[in-house]
């Protein structure tokens, strides 16, 4: 195989990496406002179980989106910057949402008040739902193909962005990570958190198995080539499996199934777009991986570089989520330990 | 203002305010290490209490650093695709290393570490904090491979046909003398900003407690972490002369006008003299500029260890950079190939100023503290939280005066010593064309709303927490504390968000 096909390979993994598990942490920021009931007290403790089961792991399931477009911007410097460039005002987007839901989560137990976690609370939804509708909107205009002049360069505006193909696109991904976050929390989550997020995803799967299903459809259909059948029906077998799994409370099952749909969609888009990386409307302006690639010195440098460090980021990654492996329940979450604004008057002031 | 300012803008301010928090991380991760360090070899409580109470400076300081610094990796895309085009198969290589080797560390141990704490053995706990000090410290390593590229393009040849710059030895990328300069420069400016951090608030909460007759836990707490900071200060501050000295003689050498614009030395001059205060307008032409206090003979030294060393003025280098790259660009308009004199002047010595500015904290608290003494003078405990700033201020003005000096190049072209001839690039042929002003303008204010919110939120939060002091009890949740009686299933977590 030769290094442009195993650092677009490797590019799709790196995607892969991160939209199944920054997926589910995105799931569980979304549900914020779905699934806390009861009182106001009942609903903050909550919110502070659904924010728990992902709190040692959030931080590092985003770097998986800094090295996959670190990555590109090495190995496929004329996409990194066509499709930075093109999808300009959604990654806008994306990125303030993402700066907002970093800090909410880190400094949301920091102040002991109601109004504080309030403000910090839509932080954290909004900050979810931006990126889950956007990143399928992008990727959805990816597999369409977009405006590109002959020197690659982005040509069109941001409301060809919003096609139906790529709307809908947008509707598959917020879909299938609200199903994933619902099972990671039936699976991570103990008392009535659990019963609620598995109740949501027997009906959230069934959703998404319609929504996601019709896109795929459609992307293999219009976009892709023959071979990316498999993945489309791999896609809807494991959609299948999690509404089944969902509905007879087979927690690990639900989660393992909704994971391989989602790597099934990255393989149909990836499928899809090979041998291009950007198509584009006029098929010879579309930017293919071989123009957009590095030189083989960089490929092969960086192949090792990858190829050595990947496995031993996953083992890491994987003993975190061992070490952190206890479920989350009413009981697990400690008194707030947050300050207040004003200050306590000590000994010292007196 | 065209897409190329508002870009250029965009790219400063961006980059300015996520360089205000990255130093205090990379400076304070391994000061809390050092402190839980010595709390897990000998026990005593005060340790504890001070990894806990600076962990938790650094975690919400921490969370600013990583959610300014995506947008660092996104906006060379966004903003500069032609420039990611031109460089992205050398400077690609350092950012994906970067993500790989360290920032993939940084974030999943501080998870481990924030969590830990009931979870992993003391000593494993323990290691997972110095993970993180390690990894910020390698991240700035590649970070500044990828900057010092930019300044002095080594290991690369120029690809006419495809027009763009390509790897040909990672090594010499990875080993190049500019960063070689500039990864010391600016570890030891972090340790300086993290040893004040930690001196100034503790030097503040000790001669408060003094005052109030609490001397005895002035003593037992405050003053222990006051001479760490100290040590650290001093640690960093001579590193960080001594680092700055060859920077400077090397830019000397590689980025001659960049030294020439922050001398404001229009003519070459043999035995020059350094110019400690100027007055000039601000039309960016050196001739208007008057030198008032000056100090014979010290420019050369510093640039090349002779005080009767020659070195080159901003017009005669003009001259060179002409014949060499030419009279005017593409559109027919004259290149001027002099940075912003007032900028670089300024930056220049105002870093070095407010570098300078923290030792009098350092020298204060070394002759208060002497023979395990605790200080009550106010001055002190005011001049320590003033002192907090300078290095700060220090790093901005030492990257707004090297990006600035480096203009009107986003790569440099500067052969000697030891560079690759052949490959340079000028900013304003870097910035992304197929996106309009309007746009750029669209993000630029957007940032800067919200990092101006975010700015104001980070300071309540550090402000709140420095004045709540470090608490007087920390319990020793780890599991092989043998007091910690019973199972933990029932348990709650020792920390919850």
């Amino acid at each position: 195989m030769d290094l442009v096909t195993v650092w677009f390979l490797l590019i799709a993994v790196l995607w892969t990496g991160y939209l199944v598990l920054e997926g589910f942490d995105f799931g569980v920021g979304m549900l914020l406002g779905v699934l806390p009931r009861g009182d106001h007290r009942q609903r903050e403790k909550d919110r502070r179980v659904m924010i728990n089961t992902i709190g040692p792991v959030w931080d590092g399931n985003e770097v998986w989106l800094l090295t996959a477009g670190g990555a590109t911007f090495a190995a496929f410097p004329e996409w990194y910057a066509t499709m930075f460039s093109g999808f300009y005002l959604a990654l806008l987007l994306i990125l303030l949402a993402l700066i907002v839901r970093v800090v909410c989560f880190e400094w949301r137990g920091k102040i002991d008040s109601d109004r504080w976690r309030a403000w910090i609370d839509r932080g954290l939804i909004f900050g979810s739902w931006v990126p889950s509708i956007l990143w399928g909107v992008a990727f959805g205009n990816l597999v369409r193909g977009v405006h590109l002049d002959n020197t690659h360069e982005y040509a069109g505006t941001f409301l060809d962005l919003l096609n139906p193909f790529a709307l809908l696109a947008g509707a598959t991904t917020c879909l299938i990570f609200l199903t994933h976050g619902a099972v990671f929390l039936a699976l991570k989550s103990d008392g009535l958190v659990r019963e609620r997020a598995a109740r949501f995803a027997s009906v959230s799967s069934v959703a998404t198995l319609v929504v996601a299903g019709a896109w795929a459809v459609w992307a293999q259909v219009a976009y892709s080539v023959g071979w990316t059948w498999i993945a489309v029906a791999v896609a809807a077998l494991a959609l299948v499996a999690v509404v089944v799994a969902t509905r007879t409370r087979r927690e690990w099952p639900a989660f393992l199934a909704s994971a391989v749909a989602i790597v099934a969609a990255v393989v149909l888009i990836f499928g899809s777009l090979w041998p291009d990386v950007m198509p584009a409307l006029d098929p010879a302006n579309s930017l293919t991986a071989a123009d957009a690639a590095s030189t083989p010195y960089t490929l092969r440098l960086m192949t090792w570089v990858a190829v050595i460090l990947t496995p031993v980021v996953l083992l890491y990654q994987g003993w975190t989520y061992w070490v952190f492996r206890k479920r989350i329940s009413a009981h697990s979450i400690p008194e707030p330990t947050g300050l207040t604004f004003a200050p306590k008057v000590t000994s010292a002031d007196r | 203002m065209d897409a190329l300012d508002i870009a250029r803008w965009q790219f400063g301010i961006t980059t300015v305010y996520h360089f205000i928090f990255v130093p205090l991380t990379i400076g304070l991760s391994p000061l809390v290490a050092i402190m839980q360090t010595v709390w897990v070899v000998t026990g005593k409580s005060r340790w504890l209490r001070l990894t806990k109470f600076f962990g938790k400076l650094l975690l919400i300081n921490f969370a600013i650093g990583v959610a300014t610094g995506i947008v660092q990796e996104f906006q060379f895309g966004m903003n500069w695709s032609d420039y990611s085009r031109f460089v992205g198969d050398v400077f690609g290589a350092p950012l994906a290393m970067e993500a790989l080797a360290a920032f993939f560390v940084e974030s999943t141990f501080l998870g481990l570490w924030i969590f830990g704490w009931d979870r992993l053995p003391k000593k494993v706990h323990l290691l997972t904090i110095w993970a993180v000090a390690l990894a910020t410290n390698l991240s700035a390593f590649f970070i500044l491979a990828a900057n010092s590229w930019m300044q002095h393009p080594v290991g690369t040849i120029y690809n006419a046909q495809r027009g763009r710059a390509e790897m040909v030895d990672i090594g010499a990328v990875l080993t190049n003398s500019t960063l070689l300069a500039a990864f010391p420069h600016t570890i030891t400016a972090a340790l300086l900003t993290a040893g004040t951090f930690v001196a100034g608030i503790a030097a503040w909460w000790m001669v408060r407690l003094a005052r109030t007759g609490q001397a005895e836990k002035a003593r037992d707490v405050y003053r222990p972490a006051v001479v760490l900071g100290v040590v650290v200060m001093l640690i960093g501050g001579i590193g960080v002369a001594l680092s700055g000295d060859q920077q400077a003689k090397l830019m000397f050498q590689q980025q001659p006008m960049k030294m020439a614009s922050a001398e404001a030395l229009c003519q070459t001059e043999t035995g020059p003299a350094f110019s400690v205060l100027a007055i000039g307008n601000l039309s960016n032409s050196c001739e208007d500029v008057t030198h008032v206090i000056q100090i014979p003979g010290l420019l050369g030294f510093l640039a090349d260890g002779d005080t009767n060393a020659t070195i080159q003025g901003v017009e005669n280098l003009q001259q060179q950079y002409e014949q060499k790259f030419g009279y005017t660009d593409s559109a027919g308009n004259p290149i001027s190939y002099q940075p912003n004199l007032t900028v670089t002047y300024w930056g220049f010595r105002l870093m070095i100023g407010m570098g300078v500015g923290s030792a009098a904290l350092a020298l204060a608290a070394l002759w208060l503290t002497r023979k395990g003494r605790v200080s009550d003078k106010r001055w002190f405990g005011r001049l320590g939280i003033i002192a907090i700033v300078t290095p700060f201020l220090a790093s901005s003005f030492g990257w707004i005066f090297t990006e600035m000096g480096r203009q009107p190049w986003v790569v440099a072209p500067n052969p000697n010593p030891s560079g690759v001839d052949g490959v340079w690039l000028l900013t304003a042929r870097g910035v992304s064309t197929s996106v309009s002003a309007g746009t750029v303008v669209t993000s630029l204010v957007a940032f800067t709303a919200l990092y101006a919110v975010l700015a104001v939120v980070w300071y309540r939060l550090m402000h709140r927490y420095a004045i709540e002091g470090v608490a007087d009890v920390e319990k020793d949740v780890s599991p092989d504390n043998p007091d910690r009686a019973g199972d933990d299933a029932e348990q709650p977590l020792s920390f919850a968000y």
